[in-house]
């Protein structure tokens, strides 16, 4: 309990936060999801700036030529800068991430926590429902989902949320149920508090590091979701960047012209990486013992 | 402000049909105003389940639990909230690990929709014989006795007129035991509070209550005055039993 005596310059959450990628920059392996994550994120921020291109103009003159000459990637079917289009397929990635990440990690904490907490027939019902969800490989019901909403970008975020959620209500409501007899929750009820309060305020925090690290987890099977949907051409549409659909297009090229699928792979490859190290990094960050260093 | 406690035939069962356990088949015991009660016994004689059953922690017990005369069942939440408050055993599970001493005093005035929260929450503080600068730490940066007065601080801040202590020093070492008992002691004699303790420690009782229940597969035995335990008068013959080993004991060490 060395740091008993801590600097309250910053804001606790923002302390937190320091510590926390601190300890992810000391892993070489959480380090390097870090990077990655930094660099697609800069990538989303700065396209325009990095693009060699503009990633939706057509050179028919110019097309599938190999990497090299000023396209560093090479070029597509439809003569479009491989490197350009990565680059601002980076911004339909973090989009995808990003939105499923807030639709999902609340769902399944709010219904995992109040399961978890409230137990009995509450339970059971939302237990069931989970596991009608679970019982369905995610690609599969995204597919039907967007099949029946017709394919686009956003149905794909919607779809693929409406497949992630169990995973992160089934993690929460076992963390809430090892909670729920504690002493400090039934001190909290002598203070009066109603259910949703302890779930909220006394519930939730307990069960958000792992629920965090499973969503980071999570993300590389997002990405990979969305790039399957993309592949089959129910993600996003053309002329979208987006990774998954550039190697659906590649692919009938694939055989003489490499680099049309490589590069995308490379990219899914690297990031769904990054992030399944960066899960893996806040976990032993974001474990209980180590919380108490800090 | 002191109240009495009735407790008239308080049973429990768990569990149903064949496998249902008699936890507590009748307990009876009045406490006066302001005085320390004890409860003794053996692990799993019922002791931790009576004030759980008094605080309504656990609800489904049939019997009456009476404070100045008013059933606990038919005391709103709020009020009853601001009658009798818990200290609970474990010091390192009853504070949660994540909120900060503040946070765990703040809850229940906003809960409760009180004023002037800095200053109750300074008051309750000191009056622990903790520095108002505790207020920014968590539960892990506190020791055990300082996690004890905080709970206890916690049980304080909605100016509650009954106590029920589950074994508060079972958990700490010896000399932060006295510590907690002489404040919980101090305490008593400032404000006046109504005490039901739960120990299996004799000398906590000869150093903190008034009388004392000892209990037995959830049946109050005996209930003994404080000085009985010295000349061991009790006559249930289990009650006799456990003071004499407990005598036996302390003369061991």
């Amino acid at each position: 309990m060395s740091a008993a005596v801590e600097t309250h310059t910053l804001p606790g959450w923002l302390n937190a936060l320091k510590n926390i990628l601190l300890f992810l920059l000391r892993s070489p392996t959480s380090a390097f999801g870090l990077a990655v994550l930094a660099v697609l994120i800069l990538c989303a921020l700065f396209a325009p700036l990095i693009a060699t291109h503009d990633p939706y103009v057509q050179a028919l003159g110019n097309t599938l030529k190999p990497p090299g000459n000023g396209h560093l990637f090479g070029t597509d079917e439809l003569g479009r800068d491989i490197f350009s289009r990565l680059v601002y397929g980076a911004r339909i990635t973090l989009t995808i991430i990003f939105l499923v990440s807030i639709i999902v990690g609340p769902v399944g904490l709010l219904i995992g926590a109040s399961a978890g907490y409230l137990g009995g027939k509450f339970d059971t019902v939302l237990m069931r429902i989970t596991d009608i969800f679970l019982s369905f490989p995610s690609l599969i019901l995204s597919l039907a989902f967007v099949a029946a909403l017709g394919p686009s970008l956003n149905n794909a975020i919607i779809a693929i949320a409406l497949t992630s959620w169990p995973p992160i209500a089934r993690l929460a409501r076992a963390e809430a149920m090892t909670f729920r007899k504690a002493d400090y929750i039934a001190a909290a009820r002598l203070q009066g508090a109603s259910p949703l309060r302890i779930i909220v305020k006394s519930i939730m925090p307990m069960c958000l590091p792992s629920v965090l690290i499973r969503l980071t987890l999570n993300m590389a099977t997002v990405i990979l979701t969305a790039a399957g949907l993309g592949f089959l051409g129910l993600g996003a549409q053309p002329p979208l960047p987006e990774w998954g659909a550039m190697i659906a297009t590649g692919r009938r090229y694939m055989l003489d012209n490499w680099w049309l699928v490589t590069f995308p792979g490379l990219a899914i490859l690297t990031v769904s990486l990054s992030f399944n190290l960066l899960g893996d990094g806040l976990r032993d960050a974001l474990d209980p013992k180590q919380m108490n260093k800090r | 402000m002191s109240v009495s406690v009735e407790v008239r035939d308080l049973s429990i069962t768990f569990g149903e049909g064949a496998t249902a356990v008699k936890v507590l088949p009748g307990v009876s015991f009045s406490v006066q105003p302001g005085e320390c009660f004890g409860l003794v016994g053996e692990s799993g004689s019922g002791k931790s389940t009576v004030l759980r059953c008094m605080s309504m922690l656990t609800d489904f017990w049939k019997g009456d639990v009476l404070i100045n005369g008013r059933s606990v069942r038919d005391m709103p939440l709020i009020e009853r909230c601001r009658t009798l408050q818990m200290v609970f055993q474990d010091p390192y599970g009853s504070l949660h690990p994540r909120q900060s001493v503040r946070t765990v005093l703040n809850e229940p005035l906003v809960i409760h929709k009180l004023g002037d929260r800095e200053e109750r929450m300074r008051r309750a503080i000191t009056d622990v014989g903790l520095p108002v600068s505790f207020l920014d730490r968590f539960p892990h940066q506190l020791s055990g006795g300082q996690r004890q007065r905080v709970a206890i601080a916690r049980a304080l801040i909605l100016e509650p007129s009954l106590l029920l202590l589950d074994e508060p020093t079972s958990a700490l070492d010896v000399s932060v035991q006295a510590e907690i008992l002489n404040l919980l002691q101090r305490l008593r004699e400032e404000r006046g509070f109504t005490y039901i303790m739960v120990t299996h420690d004799l000398a906590v009782v000869d150093h903190m209550c008034d009388r004392f229940a000892v209990m037995l597969r959830g049946e109050v035995t005996e209930i003994l005055p404080r000085d009985a335990i010295d000349k061991n008068r009790a006559t249930h013959p289990y009650a006799r039993q456990l003071i004499a080993a407990s005598l036996e004991y302390e003369g061991a060490a």
